[in-house]
Formats: C-alpha cells, structure tokens, sequence
C-alpha cells in the first residue's frame, strides 16, 4: 500500500519530532498553528496557500497508514487521547479525541453532516451571531464537501447499520443514509483505527500534506504549553517537547514567535491552553459551556451474525427523536450505530465473570445502537467546564444532571424498541443494574424503572464542542464569529471549542465549514489580499 | 468480615481513610507493579475473567500473568495524572488493613478465592461511594482491556482479528 505521508516525508517535508530534539530553539514564522485536527488542518491549507509561513504544533505523534495495523492495543496508546481512557473528573463520562497528527478526523468514524438551520438560528437568537446562517456558510461546507470527498454512502449498510434499518422502518421512524468523507473505501470496518487504505479523507491525508507541500513545518511530540502576550498581542508560544510516549516531558523547550496565533488544539486542549496562559477573561467564560453529546449505549444480540466490526461503522442515522419537541426543550437525540471491537466493546459492556463472558461469546451477534443527547440548548443544559488540573493539564467536569437522565431514559426506550422490532433476542443498556431485557414489553418495563445516575450508567462522548464559544460580544462569548479572542488582537481560535453550544449532529463537517471560512477571512488580512468571493 | 465492611462503608469512612492513605503513598512517587501488585490484579483477574480463563491452573495462571502484564502496559499509557491515581488504588489494595476493610477479602490475595473476589467486586460496583464505584470501574476497564486487547483471546468470541492481506 503506497504510503503518502512516508512519501512525502521522503521528498523533504519539514516535520521535526520534537522528542528527538538535542536542544532548545527559538523560531519565527508568519504564523502559528496548535493542533493538527479537524480545525488546525483546515488552518494550515488555506493560510499556506495564501504565501504565508506556518508552523504547526501536534502533542501526539506523526502515524500513517504502514502504522495503521487495526488493532485496538496499538491504536489506543498511539493515536488517541489518554489511550482512548480520558475521562471527566468524575470519572463518570469516557472521553475519546484523537491526539496524532490529524487529531480526532484520523480516527473518526467519517460521519459528515453540515450543522442544522435550527442551530444556527438558536445562535442567531441567543448569541447575536447573525453572519452565520445555512445560507451563508451553505457555499463553505459545499467547498469542504468537495475537497474531501463528502458522499452519500451507496454501499449497502453492514448488518450492524442494518438493525437501525429494519428496526426503525417497522416501527415508521423515519433514517437516512449518512454521508461520509472517503475515496475508494474497503468498506473494512476500522476507521477508528487510523484507515489503513487511505480511503478515509483525514486532516492526516488531505489539508496537511497539502501545507506541507507548501513548505509548512510541523512540529510533533511537542505541547503548546503558554502563550506570551504584551498588552493585546500575543508575541510567542512556549512549547515543551514529550518523549517518545508522549507523556513525560523531555525538557527541551521551542519558542515559536509569530504575527497571529491560530489555537486548534480541540475542545479541551485549546480552553487550557488559554486557562494556562492566563489570557483575558473578565466574564469567566473560558472553558465553560463544553458539551460533549453525552452518548448512552444499548446492547442487542440478534438472531443472526452481525460482525459489528466489519463494514463502514456509521452509515444509518435517525433524526426523529432530535425534532419530538422545541430545540430548547427536553434534549432531543440523534440515533447511531457504533462499530464494536473487542477491547472498547468488552470495557463498555456491564458486568464481569461468566455474565460477562456469557455475553462476549456472543460478539459476532451483539448490536449496539447510541443515542447523542443534544445539550447546550436547554436552559438548564449548560455544559460541562474545562479547568487545570495540579499539573496544569486539563480537567473537564461535565455534571450530568435531570435534563441529561430524562433524555437518556427516553432514549434507552427508544432504541430497545428499535432493537427489538429488528427481531433482537435480548436488549440491555449500558447500565451496571439493568439485567437485560428478553422482549420489548420487558424492557419497557424495566428501563422505565431503572435507576439513572452516573457510573451506574454509561455515558462516553466523542463529540468535545465549545469552551472558547463564539458571540456577538465578550460578555457572552470568548471570540467573535470569525474565531477572534475578543481581548487579543492576534489571537483566533479555530476548531471545535468554538461552537456555543453542541450540534446535534456529528461535528466534523460543521468545524471543516466554519474554520474554512475563518482560515479565508484570516489569510486575506494577513497576505493582504482581497476577501473571498464567498460571502 | 462482610459484615464489618458494610458497616464500616456505612459510617462514611472508607473514602476519607483512602484518600488519607492514598496521599501517604503519593510521596512514594513513580512506580512500577510490585510483587504484591501482582499478587492482587492475578486474583482480580482470576474473579473478572471467570468464564473467559481455562480450569487447567498451569494454563490459567500463564494467561493471569499475561493481562497482569497487559495490564501494566496499560497504565503506562495513561496520564500522570491517572497513573498516580491507579498507583494510589494499588498501593491501597495490597495493604492487609484495606484489603480487610474495604475489600472485605480476608484471605491474602494470592489465596483467595474467586467467589469471595467476586464479592469484593460486586460490592464496590454496587456501592454507593462514587470512589469505590469508579475504582470498580477503573479495574474493569483495565481488566477486560488487557484481556481483549490479545489476539490469542479473540477465538473464544468468534472474533476472526483484523483483515489480513494487502497491509
Ligand atoms: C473515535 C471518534 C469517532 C468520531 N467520529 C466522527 C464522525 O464520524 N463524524 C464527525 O463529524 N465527527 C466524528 N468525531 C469527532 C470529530 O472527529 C471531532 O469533533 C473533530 O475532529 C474535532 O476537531 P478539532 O479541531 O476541534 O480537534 P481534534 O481533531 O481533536 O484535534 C486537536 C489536536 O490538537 C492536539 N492538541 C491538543 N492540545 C494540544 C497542545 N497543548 N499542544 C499541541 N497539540 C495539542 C491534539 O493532540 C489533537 O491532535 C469522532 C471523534 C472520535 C474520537
Ligand atoms: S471503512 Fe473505509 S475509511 Fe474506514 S478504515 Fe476501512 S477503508 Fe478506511
């Protein structure tokens, strides 16, 4: 398999992995870029393309498909946050960011939608942000669809997929078919793991190389640590170098100066890395307002083989429980198909001994169906909240309170009865106490009466939004609606920790449009060449 | 023995005297599995992997062995921040007094046996101190991430592994 990254480094690519550093440096560049995901890629095309010198700045490390092996053991500790175990303070909501270069789009799951009207006009109404609309950033999302190969998924959906089908249509719920970001994809089923076809459209295989090619410089295994500021300006970044594990530091240290500041570091790293700089922040709102889409789970074993790990992981989507009620009323929820591997099915599943055992060797015919609650909308659904921990690395409490337990118990109930209309056998919700349920009027029962808090069951996200949220003002937001610190003249933030809310739908597509936008805004002020043509 | 530890979580204690003891052990610093670490996450592991692990105890013990291993591979790729506390968990756990009181497992660990590891289990998983909750949490997550993160295990659950081929 031809290995583009590794051809590239070949041909010259400035990449530096900073745990190889024999000693400190000092750099300047037009500007710099923390974070190489779905924001800071995005950033570094369109800046690079514009003639201006960038640098990117990525904690985790340089991986490409040869590295990309489809295991779980490897995948986690490499590529992912924390090994894929980040957690809220709590401990009562598991965490999963990308943390290589890429970020979270190399591991994800390739879902693409663009962010709903109803949103954007919630945001309009409560956050004064009027220049985004569907309308106005309809051409955005369009330019983004096209570079990374945004398609309606034609294949078949994978039987896992399928249960939300079969299980929906009987029970005529409305489901579409999801639009992914790929280009000759295998249909294997491991996207998670970094794709080893490089089928799936990444930040990894698209927009970085493409700055690259420009004469970008990325740095890796090196953590944006604080920023310098004078008065309003920001005049460099201190950056400490990790070792190879990516987790104690080497003691070297880079100093990047630069005219603008671009921090893409996703939604709990870049409210940090501002926490830790001590940036601006008269109304205390830097790293409040993180919503995560809680996700809660429900298990099914079917009649027939299901192989959730082979095929395309999320392909069937249902919106009908996102539109039961007002946007701000109780949290609505859209429904998924996660793909199941043995190591994150086996963690997520209750229970141990010969329960747990009982149910693992019937991996081939487990389905798993997830529900992403919609928060930041409710009045009282207002997040979670990124502070430092001792160590100066970030905290996130998420306190998950009545509106969230409502949801869930509505959504527990909404996707057993879709299982069990799809001919499930048995249904259980990730849940410590739920005993599982062998028909739908048992399980109707029993998820009505079961007890909701945290812990007892499981909530997990993938979806980190908001921290550094836009407004129309700094009493309401952290930056305006082109990503600029309302407080620091050279300072932007581009990427997920934007959004003053969460989406209700799977947020890639939505930070690729908004942070195209912003990139485009950015590099004509910069380079001092015309706006765009899009409005 | 149960008893007392019911009683002795009742009264509110246990989370204070954790964290008391846990923030003595904290000046020991960075830490690798001890003996007696391992002593303990092979009887954890033998109860969290009853109906996955072999009877044959010359096979058993050889697989224990093997996610203990996993299980200190694991840890190593977690924060500090999560490392120290997994350590302090530790650290507790193969105190006799903690293991009395808290575990409730009289036996010492490599001696005791899988109903009664069992019971520590479902006791700290039921419990209502969101401390033990979570450490139950911590060590099932670890557990059956040591354990399925091996291709060798893969067979029971008819999982056939990645696809293999043109990679
Ligand atoms: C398993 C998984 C599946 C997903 N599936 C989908 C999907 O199907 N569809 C979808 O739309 N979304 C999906 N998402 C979410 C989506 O990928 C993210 O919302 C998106 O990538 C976030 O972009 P970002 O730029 O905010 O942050 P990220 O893409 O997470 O990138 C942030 C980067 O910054 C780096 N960083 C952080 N702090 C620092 C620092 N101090 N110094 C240096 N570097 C730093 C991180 O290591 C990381 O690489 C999924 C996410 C995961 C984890
Ligand atoms: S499903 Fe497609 S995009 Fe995902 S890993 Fe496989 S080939 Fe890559």
């Amino acid at each position: 398999m031809f290995d583009p990254i590794r051809a590239g480094l070949a041909s010259g690519w400035k990449h530096i992995d900073a745990s190889t550093l024999a000693r400190g440096q000092t750099l300047e560049f037009d500007v710099v870029i923390v974070g190489t995901g779905a924001g800071g890629g995005v950033t570094a095309d369109i800046l690079s393309d514009a003639g201006l010198r960038v640098v990117l700045v990525e904690e985790g490390p340089l991986r490409s498909s040869s590295d990309f092996k489809m295991r779980e053991a490897n995948a986690y500790p490499e590529l992912y946050q924390e090994s894929a175990s980040r957690k809220t303070a709590d401990k009562a909501i598991n965490i999963l960011q990308g943390r290589c270069v890429g970020g979270s789009t190399t591991v994800n799951w390739t879902s693409s939608f663009r962010t709903p009207a109803e949103v954007f006009e919630f945001w309009q109404r409560q956050f004064g942000l009027r220049q985004l609309s569907a309308e106005s950033m309809s051409s955005w999302f369009a330019v983004m669809e096209h570079k990374l190969w945004v398609r309606p998924w034609d294949t078949p959906p994978n039987p896992n997929n399928q249960v939300l089908v079969t299980g929906s249509e009987k029970l005529a719920i409305p489901v579409g078919v999801i639009k992914r970001n790929v280009k000759g994809c295998w249909n294997l089923g491991y996207c998670g793991m970094g794709c080893p076809t490089n089928a799936k459209q990444s930040m990894l295989l698209t927009t970085i190389p493409a700055a690259l090619n420009r004469g970008a410089t990325l740095y890796t295994r090196l953590r944006a640590e604080r920023l310098r500021f004078d008065g309003s300006r920001v005049s460099a970044l201190d950056c400490m170098a990790l070792q190879p594990d990516g987790i104690h530091p080497a003691g070297r240290r880079v100093q990047l100066r630069a005219r603008h500041f671009v921090i893409a570091g996703g939604a709990i790293g870049s409210p940090a890395l501002l926490l830790r700089s001590g940036v601006p922040d008269p109304y205390r709102l830097l790293g409040k307002r993180t919503f995560l889409h809680p996700v809660v789970i429900s298990s099914a074993l079917m009649p027939e083989r299901i192989d959730a790990y082979a095929g395309a992981p999320q392909s069937i989507y249902s919106d009908h429980f996102l539109h039961q009620a007002p946007i701000d009323g109780p949290l609505g929820f859209k429904i998924e198909t996660p793909p199941l591997h043995p190591v994150l099915f086996s963690t997520t599943l209750q229970g141990f001994g010969e329960a747990h055992a009982r149910l693992m060797r019937e991996f081939t015919q487990a389905n798993a169906l997830l529900a992403l609650l919609r928060d930041g909308f409710h009045p009282e659904s207002r997040g979670g909240q990124v502070r430092l921990g001792n160590d100066g690395l970030p905290v996130l409490d998420y306190p998950l309170g009545d509106v969230i337990w409502e949801a869930t118990r509505r959504a527990l109930l909404a996707m057993a009865e879709i299982q069990f209309s799809a001919g499930a056998r048995w249904v259980s919700p990730a849940h410590e106490t739920a005993p599982g349920y062998a028909s739908w009027a048992e399980a109707r029962k029993g998820i009505s009466e079961l007890p909701l808090k945290p812990f007892v069951c499981r909530v997990v996200s993938a979806h980190v939004m908001g921290g550094c949220g836009m407004a129309d003002g700094p009493q309401r937001g952290v930056v305006d609606h082109r990503g600029r610190h309302f407080w620091l003249a050279n300072l932007s933030v581009h990427d997920g920790s934007l959004f003053p809310t969460s989406l209700g739908v799977n947020p890639q597509l939505s930070i690729y449009g908004l942070v195209a936008r912003n990139a485009s805004l950015l590099a004509a002020e910069l380079s001092g060449k015309p706006n765009p043509v899009i409005p | 023995m149960i008893p007392s530890r019911r009683q002795f979580i009742r009264t509110g204690l246990a989370g204070s005297l954790l964290l008391s003891l846990s923030g003595w052990l904290n000046a020991a610093g960075a830490r690798r599995l001890s003996v007696a670490e391992r002593e303990m996450l092979g009887a954890l592991c033998n109860a969290m992997l009853e109906g996955m692990l072999p009877t044959d105890p010359v096979q058993r013990h050889r697989l224990v062995a093997l996610t203990v291993d996993g299980i200190a591979v694991e840890i190593a790729g977690l924060s500090l921040a999560a490392q120290k506390e997994v350590g302090e968990l530790f650290g507790l756990l193969v105190l006799a007094p903690a293991r009395l009181m808290l575990a409730g497992v009289g036996q010492p660990w490599h001696a005791a046996s899988v109903a009664e590891v069992s019971e520590f289990l479902q006791s700290w998983r039921a419990s209502r101190l969101s401390l033990l909750q979570t450490a139950y949490g911590a060590l099932h997550d670890l557990t059956f991430g040591a354990w399925y993160a091996r291709p060798d295990t893969w067979e029971a659950i008819g999982y056939p592994g990645p696809p293999k081929g043109y990679f």
